[in-house]
């Protein structure tokens, strides 16, 4: 299938109120063409209302929104080159396969036969060959979600929106849908936007993350990007899981910060720090536990949990519990063991403590 | 420049110079009015006769061609047509208005010559397809100014259904506020206070002598009694049915559906046969204990037993969802907190239903207070306001400013009450139905309640029994009371087919019995229709208003009967509207009444259908018209069946508002009975109601058929197991 016309999407200074209540304050956002972007962040910052402009489901309060070089601002949903895929899929149930993924070429008045033929390469393209004559409730769930995906790319969009669209799979089936979507997208060089608030979703699907947070963008960047230079507690926290241990800036030389946590200094890539207080950010499975007997931050479990493939340790420090990951080792710590916490001063990042 | 503009554009000037402006006599499908010699069209009223008020139309027509063809801006191009239209529409409506017979004449000196003196007659096919058009270019040009959310069928269809509530719920209302106004010259602001609050109406005497209390204190009372009444017994069904395991639940269903298929004053009818001086069980009653046999029934007693047994069915259906609703997991949470299943029932079931309670009990009450069947066979000296009214306009002494007072205090009750139930009962809802499933076992009944609900259940049900039997037997014996040998006569009588000379329908009964059905299958798609857009637009649609919008819709069913009918009369005898005498009236009257219970059923059938589906519609490029047409409508069967079958079985067995509206030539089942009630012809009356009944039924089951199938098969082809 060829989709060429993919486009641009470009909010400007969007603001999207309902009634006192402020869902989007003043949104600059560029998606690039043939982009998958993700919009992620937890429930109520403002991702699903941001896609919904997009499709026209919903209209701004002020501000522009263009796709393709369009303004489309006042266009409803009807009139959009958009097509999204929902969390319930909304299947027609009453429609087999092969209407739902046919009903938006038929709604433009394509003819029955043509309509029905593309709708069947649609299929094709998601796997479903031959599945045309079904009824939606005859599909499991991961069928159905590709009849989704399918209806909404057989229109060929400017901009393809999908609104969690694994949430209602298990956890199993997740990873391998959310590879074929990803593997459609860049077959057809589709731009899609994608709302979840699973943030390992994001990470393994997106060229890019918008997060979202409190109705504004805290950071966008790529999956790489977000995770190596958080630009804040929050993202360090939410890209990834993060322990976040209050330090003091003493002094920066050569792009290097002089940290002092507790007793121990520490010297790590200073960012815009110049001195006072900031959160180091350690990352659980980069803290190494080490017997009491060596060198290293003095700490001791309180709780353990044997995961088969890791364990995850709570260590109870002086500078707050730490969550901490560990390869499988021949004698693992117990739940009250003393033990040594090494930190690895050269993974380590600096963040603005979110009060400042 | 929109085409559906000029397409209405064109409507617009068709209706202004080729079709007749006014009503004709000889009805639109004579072709008088073409090749007459007087002209009919307001072009040709206006050149020839020098009617120049009627020209509004035509300029408005004229301004939004000019506009559409000259100004480039979009958006201004859109706000200028509005406006035109909207004026277009007023200056059209304000001639037909103040250019009357009789009535208040404003801005006399401007209007001179005989045409305006004499009045002209009421909107005819030409104002009415002006009027329809300078509506829609209204609506689409709103659509284009950007202010308006929503695409031109919505728009449209908001601009049609709050025109047709404005003309057909209040603007009649309207008639009787100022009707009551009205004295012997003219209007007095001052003269309406005493009439409305005398002692005929409000008066308490009963309270302290044997005078009886005035009308509106009788409607309340005997309100307040059957809203209680009601309420109690519909529960003890609902229980039972839904917390016991008594073996003829199916029948006990029954039993509480059929009164709904059952013109009201029927089982007034079988009372009198049962409770009469003459009736079987007084009979008895009064040979067996040798007391003399009395006149108890016709009354406050009489009326009351009528209405229980006529709306304990409404009271059921409702709180059969109330009871269902309870969430079973509550129960077992008490249950195992440690309370025993008396407890359980009063500190957790009880409180959980109030708000239902509540919203039973008042919808008994706004059903008894309009109801005029029961009082009109039954009521004998108690008079309730219903019956009053009816008896103000058709009485010895016509009295219709009389009749617009008594409204009022009827109006004014049952607004109340509708007020009272959706600020109070419609927020307060413990609904406990989520999408989620919820298992367990609502806790069964504790014995004490159990038989409560049993001695007070199965005796009413008995006695349902019992009088829908004496319908039937009563049909097929010569004189009740006096002669009790059996005959066909009066279902000859009425439905007697001549076949000596071909078919002949030369029983009584065929013209009402015909026009009835014409009337209902006309009225009932209508209903259907309207009704569920609205449910459309309220549960779909976001626009300004809403509430309002809601709330007037919902208010003709808080309107009753009686006060529909006296208004309509007043409204609609008299240009610019006049349908008195038609078949039309008695088919808007019906839309109108049935319409906010469509409305209701559309509302929850709708919003059991998940947004997103529209939603998925919309973007895949489907206009909101093909949305519901592909999606919504297919989804919607059962809904659709049932305000179908809802507004059939309420246009054939509704009494009040028909009795003022029906003629000569549009006689109605209903009023045709109660003619046949009040000249003492029994036997041809319950006839005919058994004829009904059976007809309905009839009528139900292919409804069900035609529709039902269909939705049938979908309901199988979604539930295969995934």
């Amino acid at each position: 299938m060829n989709t060429n016309n993919t486009g641009t999407v470009r909010f400007d200074g969007v603001v999207k109120k309902y009634g006192t209540v402020t869902a989007l304050k003043n949104l600059d956002l560029t998606i690039n063409a043939g982009q998958l972007v993700t919009l992620l962040g937890p429930s109520g910052c403002g991702k699903t209302t941001t896609l919904r402009l997009i499709a026209g489901l919903e209209m701004a309060t002020s501000g522009k929104i263009h796709i393709g070089g369009e303004d489309v601002t006042h266009l409803t949903a009807t009139y959009r080159k958009v097509s999204m895929v929902f969390q319930s899929y909304a299947l027609f149930p009453h429609m087999t396969v092969r209407e739902n993924v046919a009903y938006g070429l038929t709604v433009k008045s394509m003819p029955k036969t043509e309509a029905a033929q593309k709708a069947e390469h649609g299929l094709e393209l998601v796997g479903l060959k031959g599945f045309g004559d079904r009824l939606p409730s005859e599909l499991s769930g991961g069928q159905q979600q590709r009849v989704a995906v399918a209806r909404a790319i057989v229109l060929e969009p400017e901009v393809l929106l999908l609104d969690e669209p694994l949430s209602n799979l298990d956890a199993k089936l997740r990873r391998h849908v959310r590879e074929e979507i990803r593997q459609i997208q860049q077959r057809l060089g589709l731009t899609a936007v994608y709302v979840t608030h699973d943030q390992e979703e994001a990470m393994a699907v997106s060229d890019r993350i918008v997060v979202m947070k409190n109705a504004e963008i805290a950071q966008e960047g790529a999956p790489h990007d977000l995770y190596e230079r958080p630009n804040s507690s929050f993202i360090a926290d939410f890209i990834g899981d993060a322990n976040l241990a209050l330090c003091e800036v003493t002094s920066v030389a050569e792009q290097l910060a002089q940290v002092r946590l507790g007793d121990t200094a520490y010297a790590v890539p200073s960012g815009d720090f110049t001195s006072g207080e900031a959160n180091l950010v350690l990352r659980p499975h980069e803290i190494r536990l080490t017997p009491p007997s060596t060198p290293g931050l003095r700490g001791s479990i309180s709780y353990a949990a044997y995961l088969g493939k890791e364990i995850q340790y709570t260590v109870e420090t002086d500078h707050g519990s730490l969550f901490v990951v560990s390869p499988i080792a021949n004698d693992p710590f117990q739940q009250g063991d003393d033990v040594s916490v090494q930190l690895d001063q050269t993974r380590m990042r600096l963040v603005a403590t979110d009060a400042g | 420049m929109k085409r559906t503009i000029v397409i209405w554009l064109i409507a617009l000037f068709i209706g202004f110079a080729v079709l007749p402006w006014h009503m004709t006599n000889d009805g639109f499908l004579s072709s008088e009015w073409l090749v007459g010699a007087t002209p009919t069209t307001a072009l040709w009223l206006i050149v020839q006769d020098g009617q120049w008020w009627l020209i509004g139309p035509l300029l408005a027509g004229l301004y939004i061609s000019c506009i559409q063809l000259s100004v480039k801006n979009p958006v201004r191009r859109a706000k200028l047509s509005v406006l035109g239209a909207a004026i277009g529409l007023v200056l059209t409506m304000i001639q037909g208005l103040i250019i009357v017979r009789s009535g208040p004449r404003i801005l006399n000196s401007l209007f001179e010559g005989t045409a305006a003196i004499d009045g002209q007659l009421g909107f005819g096919l030409g104002a009415g397809l002006c009027l329809i058009s300078l509506l829609f270019i209204l609506t689409n040009a709103l659509t284009q100014t950007g202010k308006a959310q929503g695409d031109a069928f919505v728009i449209s269809m908001i601009g049609l259904i709050i025109a047709l509530v404005a003309v057909f719920v209040f603007y009649p209302v309207l008639h009787i506020l100022i009707r009551a106004f009205q004295v012997e010259d003219g209007y007095s602001f001052y003269g309406f206070f005493p009439r409305f609050f005398s002692s005929s109406i409000w008066g308490l005497q009963c309270l302290t002598g044997g005078r009886s209390c005035g009308t509106a204190i009788n409607s309340l009372f005997l309100a307040t009694m059957t809203g209680a009444g009601t309420t109690l017994l519909g529960l003890s069904f609902a229980l039972i049915l839904t917390r016991t395991q008594f073996r003829a639940k199916k029948l006990l269903r029954v039993l509480t559906i059929i009164p709904i298929i059952t013109p009201p004053f029927v089982i007034g009818l079988a009372l009198i046969l049962l409770f009469g001086r003459n009736g079987t069980i007084t009979a008895f009653v009064a040979d067996f204990f040798d007391i003399s046999r009395t006149r108890w029934l016709y009354g406050f007693w009489g009326v009351y037993f009528a209405q229980l047994l006529s709306f304990t069915p409404i009271a059921f259906l409702v709180l059969i969802g109330v009871v269902q609703g309870v969430s079973p997991s509550m129960e077992e949470a008490s249950q195992t907190l440690g309370a025993d299943r008396w407890e359980t029932f009063r500190q957790v079931s009880l409180p959980l239903m109030r708000p239902g309670l509540a919203n039973a009990f008042l919808l008994g009450f706004i059903e008894s207070l309009a109801d005029f069947g029961n009082p009109l066979v039954l009521g004998g000296n108690y008079g309730v306001l219903s019956t009053d009214i009816y008896f103000a306009i058709v009485g010895s002494v016509a009295d219709p400013a009389n009749a617009a007072v008594l409204s009022i205090a009827l109006l004014t009750l049952t607004l109340s009450a509708f007020l009272l139930q959706r600020k109070w009962v419609g927020k307060k809802s413990y609904a406990t139905i989520t999408g989620k499933a919820d298992s367990g076992q609502n806790a069964s009944l504790s014995p004490g309640v159990k038989a409560l609900c049993y001695l007070t259940a199965l005796p009413w049900a008995a006695l349902t029994v019992v009088v829908y039997s004496m319908i039937v037997f009563g049909s097929f014996v010569k004189l009740w009371g006096y002669n009790h040998s059996f005959t066909f006569e009066h279902y000859l009588r009425a439905f007697r087919i001549d076949f000596s000379n071909g078919w002949r329908f030369t029983g009584v009964a065929w013209d009402s019995f015909f026009t009835t059905l014409t009337i209902s299958s006309i009225a009932a798609p209508l209903t259907a229709l309207i009704g569920l857009s609205t449910a459309y637009l309220l549960v779909r649609q976001k626009f300004v208003g809403k509430e309002a919008f809601e709330f007037s819709t919902m208010l003709s069913f808080a309107i009753p009967g009686t006060v529909i009918g006296v208004s309509y009369i007043m409204a609609f005898n008299f240009p610019p509207i006049e349908l008195t005498g038609t078949s039309i009236i008695l088919i808007i009257v019906f839309v109108f009444r049935n319409m906010p219970v469509g409305v209701r059923g559309g509302i929850a059938a709708m919003s059991q259908l998940d947004s997103s589906l529209d939603e998925a519609s919309t973007t895949l490029g489907a206009n909101s018209f093909t949305t519901v047409r592909r999606v919504i409508m297919p989804l919607m069967g059962p809904a659709i069946l049932a305000a179908l079958t809802y507004s059939f079985v309420r246009a054939i067995t509704s009494v009040s508002a028909v009795i003022f509206l029906v003629s000569a030539r549009h006689n109605m089942a209903t009023s045709f009975i109660v003619g046949r009630v009040e000249n003492g012809e029994f036997g041809i009356a319950i006839a005919y109601s058994a004829v009904l009944i059976v007809t309905m039924l009839i009528a139900i089951l292919l409804l069900q058929l035609l529709i039902g199938t269909r939705r049938l098969r979908r309901t199988d082809r979604v539930q295969q197991p995934s």
